[in-house]
């Protein structure tokens, strides 16, 4: 490519102003929506998403109004999708990873407080207050209150509990039986008897606001409830009102002196590095995961030399020029590659069921074996090895007769000439080169198969369970699958920031295969090329 | 190229070499016919677990134990009951793994074509800073971050609950639609996974579309905008079909990202649907799921076959399928 434009305008524009009119009126668009957006994330707690889309729109309109910036309004729209897809999950797996998030640690430490201080108690000793029901005739209830000293008050469900006096509303006129008003707004005072009937509704409803609870307890009580919980910023803690115990933050629940917590959830905090070294220092964790860890690699690798050995004896068959039927044979051969992955999986997982599959059945009747495939470990990894050589070989043989066809022919015919053996000249003249021009396929494919979830999830589910683990860690899980479980398997609770840091670890494997594979690549570019 | 040296052992006795003329010519009819052997077994090999999903797919029998290579019977029952079954709204996962493919290729082909021709065009600030990045990103594939990505969907479906903008003659517009269980949160997880990998693709591609084409629409007063749209992308519309296809076989293949963001049967695409196919008494079922297969594969095994060389070029550069 030899065209070079140093600065781009918008050259022959049919109408620089109505472009200018297009972009206004999209960007007041695209502008409304991310408001709205960012609103509805601040108020979901998601204030750093709510940032991130503000900053991301600022950006777009700075590209589609400065001109200079010309070539970037083609980029931004896949950009935008790049960075939400892909660089802030990263980035938020990096974070997760670092805190205890889990399903026992979901929320934010405001929201925890807040449920907290919801909490109330009726204080022992607390005087009863005799209650009088209004009734609306949507249904809706108003409580008009009195305590022993006469002290009026309105139970409001909207308003909370407020001192009679202050009670903005219509009331009806005074009835003499009771002294109380006949009506409040549209409420219409229920009799007795009338309470009666509506006392389970009643007796369900709840008015709270920040200080107070109402609850009507039976039909001449209600009971006035107080706050129980009461947070102090200053010494991060939670002071129960009821028994004077306080609760400490720390390891994301508010803990007593002597190990009880508070009655709420825990919260998600930062914990450092707690994640990454529980792999090393919790031996609970550690042996599970050190299998799984050991299973990874032996599976990429057994299952590169296994679907490239097969792959490349096909390859060097097919390669033959005398072989009728090349093309079908070919075709026929790659059929495996073409079916989708999670299909050929599945029907696998019934080929080889131990009961009533077709092969047990064979090796039933010709060899008089039936094995378990799916609750022994070694047998069940090596069928995922069967499995994935079916699936993986048609790849390979692909890439080595492509690779078979770029050698050039007179290196064979030379060492024809000097009388190598065939199988000198297979590991001294094809071998080297296929192995130099196929590096990075093969790599690619350890670094595919590492990541395999389809299989292994389909096939063996990461089953037989490993004996005595406390994580959900299966014999032929590998780091993807293992990942998987921990985040959202059942059972034993979602463990998302254990989960996070595992798939650190994963990250960190790939890239560094990745970042080799390109180096790889460029240094043989730099030997062929 | 520093090609490998001779081999060191060479028996340079041309008498030895006369002398094993006639043996070597029937040695060679006797490894070709060993290699057509080899042929023929491979074949067998690859079509065995194929034959057997496609007979058990016609065999009137619905279990797995007496199935048998050859059916006794054929019959379409297994593909009827596919349509109208009960327990699985079949029709209902191939739909959404076609919406989801399908407008996952759509966004990937328009959204890379734009940033290739920007990257392939535009000489600017940051242009190699952004074709690096391009291939950094390739080093985090987003599947990685499932947890993420299910925390992020799980969050905007959570923020975005109450939102449903009605537009007149047009229908609803619910952006809690792209939350968890949604297909619209899974597309554009599929769309932006693969855009760093396929702009790098197309970048290259349009690279080698002659600049002066472009240049002399510009001279003639085109805009980017026309010289894009009329010059350069007939060009290279044969990495345009490469890549959607590309990118709606590995969208329609994927696993584990459907079956972390969706949950509910209705919702999920047929990778995750046809698990459940296993669940119970799936040898009880085998018909069903293999006429399930059989229409799950068909058009994928077809497409790839007919396309064998334009897409196993594009799959030697971009790595293993899934």
């Amino acid at each position: 490519m030899t065209g070079q434009q140093e600065a781009p305008r918008q050259r022959g524009a049919s109408s620089p102003i109505l472009s200018l009119i297009w972009r206004l009126i999209a960007l007041a668009f695209i502008d409304a929506v991310a408001l709205l957006l960012a609103y509805a994330f601040f108020g979901g707690g998601l204030g750093l998403a709510a940032i991130i889309l503000l900053a991301i729109t600022a950006a777009i309109n700075v590209i589609f109004l400065v001109d200079r910036l010309y070539p970037l309004r083609w980029i931004s729209p896949g950009l935008l999708l790049l960075v939400l897809m892909v660089v802030y999950p990263f980035v938020y797996t990096v974070y997760v990873a670092t805190t205890n998030f889990s399903s026992t640690n979901v929320l934010a430490k405001e929201q925890v407080v807040e449920r907290l201080e919801q909490q109330f108690y009726t204080p022992e000793g607390s005087e009863s207050l005799s209650w009088r029901a209004y009734r609306s005739p949507d249904g809706d209830f108003l409580i008009l209150l009195a305590d022993p000293s006469g002290r009026q008050l309105v139970g409001d469900p909207a308003q909370g509990v407020i001192p009679l006096d202050e009670y903005q509303a219509t009331f009806g006129p005074i009835d003499p039986a009771d002294n109380l008003p006949t009506s409040i707004d549209d409420h219409v005072k229920l009799s007795r008897g009338e309470s009666v009937r509506y006392l389970t509704a009643l007796s369900q409803l709840v008015i709270t606001d920040a200080e107070a609870q109402l609850r009507i307890v039976s039909l001449d009580r209600a009971e006035l409830g107080r706050q129980r919980f009461v947070y102090d910023p200053a010494t991060d803690s939670m002071t129960d009102q009821q028994t004077g115990t306080v609760y400490r933050a720390e390891g994301g629940f508010f803990v007593a002196a002597d190990g009880t917590r508070a009655p709420a959830p825990g919260f998600v905090q930062v914990i450092g590095l707690d994640n990454f070294f529980r792999v090393v220092t919790d031996r609970r964790i550690s042996g599970a995961f050190f299998g799984v860890f050991t299973w990874t690699f032996t599976f990429a690798l057994l299952s590169v030399l296994t679907t490239f050995a097969l792959g490349l004896a096909l390859a060097l068959v097919f390669n033959d020029q005398r072989l009728p039927l090349k093309g079908l044979f070919r075709t026929l051969a790659i059929i495996p590659y073409t079916v989708p992955g999670f299909i050929s999986a599945l029907v696998w997982v019934g080929l080889l069921n131990p009961n009533f599959g077709p092969i047990n059945g064979f090796l039933r009747d010709f060899v008089g074996v039936n094995p378990q495939w799916f609750s022994d470990g070694t047998l069940a990894k090596i069928a995922i090895l069967l499995v994935n050589t079916w699936l993986g070989y048609p790849y390979m043989l692909i890439v080595a007769l492509g690779a078979l066809q770029s050698i050039p022919g007179d290196l064979y015919e030379a060492a024809e000439i000097d009388g190598a053996s065939p199988w000198q000249r297979f590991s001294t003249i094809t071998l080297p080169l296929l192995l130099v021009a196929l590096a990075p396929l093969l790599i690619g494919s350890f670094a595919f198969n590492f990541n395999n979830f389809t299989l292994i999830d389909l096939v063996t589910e990461g089953g037989p369970p490993t004996p005595g683990a406390v994580t959900p860690a299966g014999q032929t899980d590998i780091l993807i699958s293992y990942s998987f479980r921990l985040a959202f398997s059942g059972g034993r609770g979602q463990d998302y920031a254990f989960a996070a840091a595992i798939s650190i670890f994963i990250f960190a494997i790939v890239a560094a295969i990745t970042i080799f594979n390109f180096r790889l690549s460029r240094r043989l570019e730099n030997l062929t090329g | 190229m520093s090609g490998p040296t001779a081999p060191a052992e060479v028996k340079p006795a041309a008498a030895a070499r006369q002398g094993r003329t006639l043996g070597v010519r029937s040695r060679r009819r006797i490894s070709l016919s060993f290699k057509v052997l080899i042929a023929v077994l491979t074949a067998v090999y690859a079509l065995i677990p194929v034959f057997f999903v496609i007979t058990a797919s016609l065999n009137p029998l619905q279990t797995i134990s007496g199935a048998s290579l050859i059916p006794t019977r054929v019959t379409f029952d297994h593909y009827a009951r596919l349509f109208n079954s009960p327990f699985h709204p079949w029709p209902q996962w191939i739909l959404n793994s076609v919406i989801v493919s399908s407008l996952t290729a759509i966004i990937v082909v328009a959204l890379c074509a734009l940033a290739a021709y920007s990257f392939s065009r535009f000489r600017f600030r940051g242009r190699r800073l952004g074709l690096m990045a391009l291939v950094l990103v390739q080093l985090f594939p987003n599947m990685l971050a499932f947890v993420a990505l299910f925390l992020l969907l799980q969050a905007i479906g959570n923020a975005l609950p109450s939102f449903s903008v009605a537009i007149p003659g047009v229908g609803t517009f619910e952006p809690a639609r792209l939350g968890l269980n949604s297909l619209g949160g899974l597309i554009l997880i599929y769309a932006g996974g693969a855009l760093g990998f396929n702009t790098w693709l197309m970048k290259a591609y349009f690279d080698t579309v002659p600049y002066d084409l472009d240049e002399s629409a510009l001279v003639d007063g085109a805009s980017h905008t026309q010289a894009f749209r009329y010059v350069v992308l007939p060009l290279v519309r044969p990495v345009l079909a490469v890549i959607a296809i590309l990118s709606f076989i590995s969208t329609y293949s994927d696993f584990i990202l459907a079956r972390v963001m969706l949950s509910s049967t209705e919702n999920f695409t047929l990778a995750v649907g046809m698990t459940l196919f296993i669940r119970g008494q799936f040898t009880q079922q085998w018909g069903t799921f293999a006429a399930a297969a059989v229409i799950g594969a068909l058009p994928i095994v077809i497409t790839f076959l007919l396309l064998q060389r334009q897409l196993i070029g594009g799959l030697a550069r971009g790595g293993v399928k899934g």
